[in-house]
């Protein structure tokens, strides 16, 4: 039995090395995050690990140790795996099977593993959608109501009513303990519900601090102000279903709007649905301001005042916005003639993906390199220049002359023609489907094409460290020459093997599909073989076991 | 995806750059069931039919001649429009001088090459200038009736204008008269989703170009055309211009070389030394395979 005192990643990176011969392992935490960060992690490398199975365990784990990674990095590694499949088989087949070293197989991925920082690892839980509506617990019997204050609900008072955040920090401790205060804001609340507006007025008159929670905050209105200002005023008149206003009344909150008029002395102490409504909607749309702990009710207070406090900072000193926005109102309400001259569309430039252009390579498989793939001969002789641009000149004297001959084409040439371009269109469409983008790959059976496209991928990967270790300057590179060599020669009967189990209409395409891949497998063999001729025949002997 | 300003056009309204080759040397070479006159009087009845199409279609004819290339044809020029054809010849025969003036060989061997990078250049400038003039403009397209081998000298040139042509979407058609398939043509094809065709039958290109050519680019998107079977992609390499599926690159700026070198010409990078004692030879950059 472990138990970690602080959770320690080493200890948890050797411990997976020894937790894969067997045996099981229970493991104690202090807190509930970091029994949820372990588990995380645990998990990954159970995954990791257990489709090598039993007998390839042991090199993963001394591969792991060998590189000394820090766990971030394997963390990265196994996330990168499980995110792409076709990395994952890669992977699986060269790293397990022994034919690349882990180092080998990320040394040419150095980008993948850059890319670290940019996603968070969890996902953000945003702002409760539930306003905090007035339902205290009272118990029938006695005269109290309770309301329950969670540190989520006192966050989301702060965020939505800022007159109630700069009361707090006004006066707790000073004034008040923390327990007065909100329970003084209790009260208010309380008093609200009943809708008994006069009630309101007399109780703020009596008491100062709750005057506060009763009266219109005035923060907000000034903030309401300011966004106002900056509204934009072009409206997109366009419906949706957002603009339903038939079928839920109050949109389903349970509130009943008071419509008795009342004095004018009382209307300070008038609270509008309304406002509230869209003051929680702006709220929770922001989405989380401040990432405080929520436990301590002071420092959440000033957190979110220093955020407002940086915003309107930043609008004041943002004046160009304004200008921006005239701008925009231009550009968008425009009218054409009064328009100068735009950028022109273009479109945008993009690598594409290898494996779009597989099926077109079958064109490199028929012609042999250094022939344009004439079947006819052209006259090659010499030719001066004086007369070939004579006999042009000729030629377009003699149109002149003659002018445009009638019928244009023989009718029975041009029907040839049609019939042609006809059959042409028709057959390629029905080997190769109809609209312009299908290609022979799609036509195959799923399985197939997977396996065709694995192949040619992993045919890629293993030319590509082969052809890397190119001059061969020391026994490592000689070694995993070795055994890149054996991996590609397995290669082959692979590719037989789809040949032979398609169906007899798609064998030849498939062949057409196999044919570059094996091309390039031969070129490198040749060259192989090539270099080690050389090899011997500069040692002058043949090295112990070679062929 | 045409541009939201030429919706104001009918959507057939096209803007046609012809790119006609005329190096003598490859006509005067070619097996004769296609003559030069034939041809043209084939490409001139085709031209007045896409301007029968739509009155607002335009037409620009682009001669790619062996040592030069110009616009020969014009057909928003205000000219008398009885005489279209009579021009178009007129300044055919001018180009054909010029062109040997500035001919500097005294003889060639086999067909020689035309300059059909220079002419893909010009055109996509002539494209360029309309996208500017306003916000009414036919959709532009290229079509290039070529029939000499390609020059590998120009290989870069041209991968450039078929880039630029992707980017600015003006699909280029290629139509081969010459003998042979031509790799960057069928690249330039592919890339820009133009049409590539080889016609079996030459006596008859005037309706292979009526049935093919002649469609503009909102059709094509229900019609069915001709689709190549392949499209060869092996590139040339800078040095000696030859193709090649194997090679070496450099890692800095791509350029493509056959043979091992030890400063790469395009950018003028180092390659560097090997790092072990073992061999005297310096190491090579990367060498990947270029098949793809």
């Amino acid at each position: 039995m472990y138990s970690l005192l602080v959770p320690s990643f080493c200890a948890i990176n050797k411990l997976s090395s020894a937790l894969f011969q067997g045996g099981n392992y229970i493991f104690e935490f202090d807190s509930f995050a970091d029994r949820d960060i372990c588990r995380e992690f645990v998990a990954a490398a159970i995954a990791f690990h257990g489709e090598t199975g039993k007998s390839t365990s042991e090199k993963p784990a001394a591969a792991l140790q060998d590189e000394q990674l820090s766990t971030a990095e394997m963390e990265h590694r196994i996330k990168l795996l499980q995110e792409d499949n076709e990395l994952q088989r890669l992977h699986k087949q060269f790293v397990i099977g022994g034919i690349l070293t882990e180092a080998e197989f990320w040394a040419t991925r150095k980008k993948l593993l850059d890319q670290n920082d940019r996603r968070k690892p969890k996902q953000r839980v945003a702002l409760k959608n539930e306003m905090w509506s007035v339902k205290p617990l009272s118990d029938g019997q006695s005269n109290r109501v309770t309301f329950n204050l969670t540190p989520e609900i006192i966050h989301q008072i702060f965020a939505e009513k800022p007159a109630v955040r700069q009361a707090y920090l006004k006066f707790v401790p000073n004034k008040m303990s923390e327990k007065e205060f909100w329970t003084k804001y209790s009260r208010a609340e309380y008093l609200h519900s009943t809708k008994n507006v006069v009630a309101a007025a007399a109780e703020a008159a009596e008491d100062e601090e709750l005057a506060v929670f009763l009266k219109q905050d005035d923060m907000l209105t000034n903030e309401a102000r300011r966004k106002i200002r900056r509204v934009d005023p072009t409206l997109d008149m366009e419906a949706d279903v957002g603009d339903d206003y038939m079928h839920l009344p109050d949109h389903g909150l349970l509130r009943e709007e008071s419509k008795d008029v009342l004095d004018s002395q009382y209307e300070p102490y008038r609270r509008y649905f309304s406002q509230d409504l869209n003051q929680h909607a702006a709220v929770v749309l922001q989405g989380r301001v401040v990432d405080v702990e929520l436990g301590d009710t002071r420092s959440v207070a000033e957190a979110l005042a220093r955020t407002k406090q940086a915003e309107l900072a930043n609008e004041v000193s943002d004046g160009n916005l304004e200008k921006d926005l005239s701008h925009r109102i231009s550009r968008v309400a425009e009218i054409e003639d009064l328009q100068g001259p735009r950028d022109l569309a273009v479109a945008p430039l993009c690598i594409k993906d290898p494996r779009d252009y597989f099926d077109s390579q079958q064109a490199n498989a028929l012609k042999p390199l250094g022939d344009a793939g004439s079947g006819v001969k052209t006259l090659k002789f010499n030719v001066s220049s004086v007369e070939a641009y004579g006999s042009l000149r000729e030629l377009i004297s003699e149109i002149r002359v003659t002018g445009l001959s009638e019928p244009i084409t023989d009718p029975e040439v041009a029907f040839k023609v049609l019939s042609g371009l006809t059959q042409n269109i028709s057959s390629t469409k029905y080997h190769l489907g109809k609209s312009p983008h299908e290609s022979i790959l799609d036509s195959l059976p799923k399985v197939t094409k997977e396996d065709l496209l694995h192949h040619w991928t992993s045919i890629q990967e293993l030319l590509k460290h082969f052809w890397s270790s190119y001059p061969i300057t020391t026994k490592y590179l000689y070694t995993k020459v070795t055994r890149l060599k054996d991996a590609m020669s397995q290669v082959y009967p692979k590719l037989q093997e789809i040949k032979e189990s398609v169906q007899s209409d798609f064998r030849h395409q498939v062949s057409l599909l196999v044919q570059p891949m094996l091309q390039a497998l031969d070129a490198a063999f040749a060259h192989y073989d090539a270099d080690v001729q050389k090899r011997s025949a500069k040692s002058g002997e043949r090295p112990n076991g070679f062929m | 995806m045409a541009p939201a300003a030429s919706k104001l056009y009918a959507d057939d309204v096209s803007l046609l750059m012809v790119l006609i080759d005329t190096n003598p040397f490859f006509w005067n070479s070619i097996n004769t069931s296609l003559s030069f006159s034939k041809f043209i009087s084939n490409v001139l009845a085709f031209l007045n039919s896409i301007l029968l199409l739509n009155q607002l279609n335009q037409v620009v004819v682009i001669a790619t001649g062996y040592n030069s290339c110009d616009y020969i044809f014009d057909s928003s020029a205000l000219q008398n429009h009885n005489q279209k054809g009579e021009s178009l010849l007129q300044k055919l025969e001018e180009f054909v001088d010029k062109d040997e003036s500035l001919c500097r060989d005294d003889s060639v061997d086999g067909p020689g090459f035309s300059l059909l990078s220079g002419s893909l250049s010009m055109a996509l400038c002539y494209i360029q200038k309309v996208f500017r003039s306003g916000p009414l403009h036919p959709r532009p397209r290229i079509l290039c009736l070529h029939g000499s081998p390609d020059g590998p000298g120009q290989y870069v040139a041209i991968m450039n204008a078929i880039f630029s042509a992707q980017r600015s979407m003006v699909p280029i058609d290629s139509c081969i008269i010459g003998a042979q398939h031509s790799a960057f043509l069928q690249q330039a094809s592919y890339i820009t989703s133009g049409i590539y065709l080889k016609p079996q039958l030459l006596d008859g290109l005037f309706q292979y170009l009526t049935t093919v050519f002649a469609t503009d680019l909102h059709s094509r998107s229900f019609l069915q055309l001709p689709k190549p079977v392949g499209v060869d992609f092996r590139a040339a390499c800078f040095c000696h211009k030859n193709t090649i599926d194997m090679g070496y690159i450099c890692s800095v700026c791509l350029s493509i070389f056959c043979k091992h070198h030890k400063k790469c010409s395009t950018c003028g990078s180092v390659f560097g030394q090997a790092q072990t004692q073992d061999s005297s030879t310096p190491d090579r950059k990367r060498k990947t395979s270029v098949d793809n």
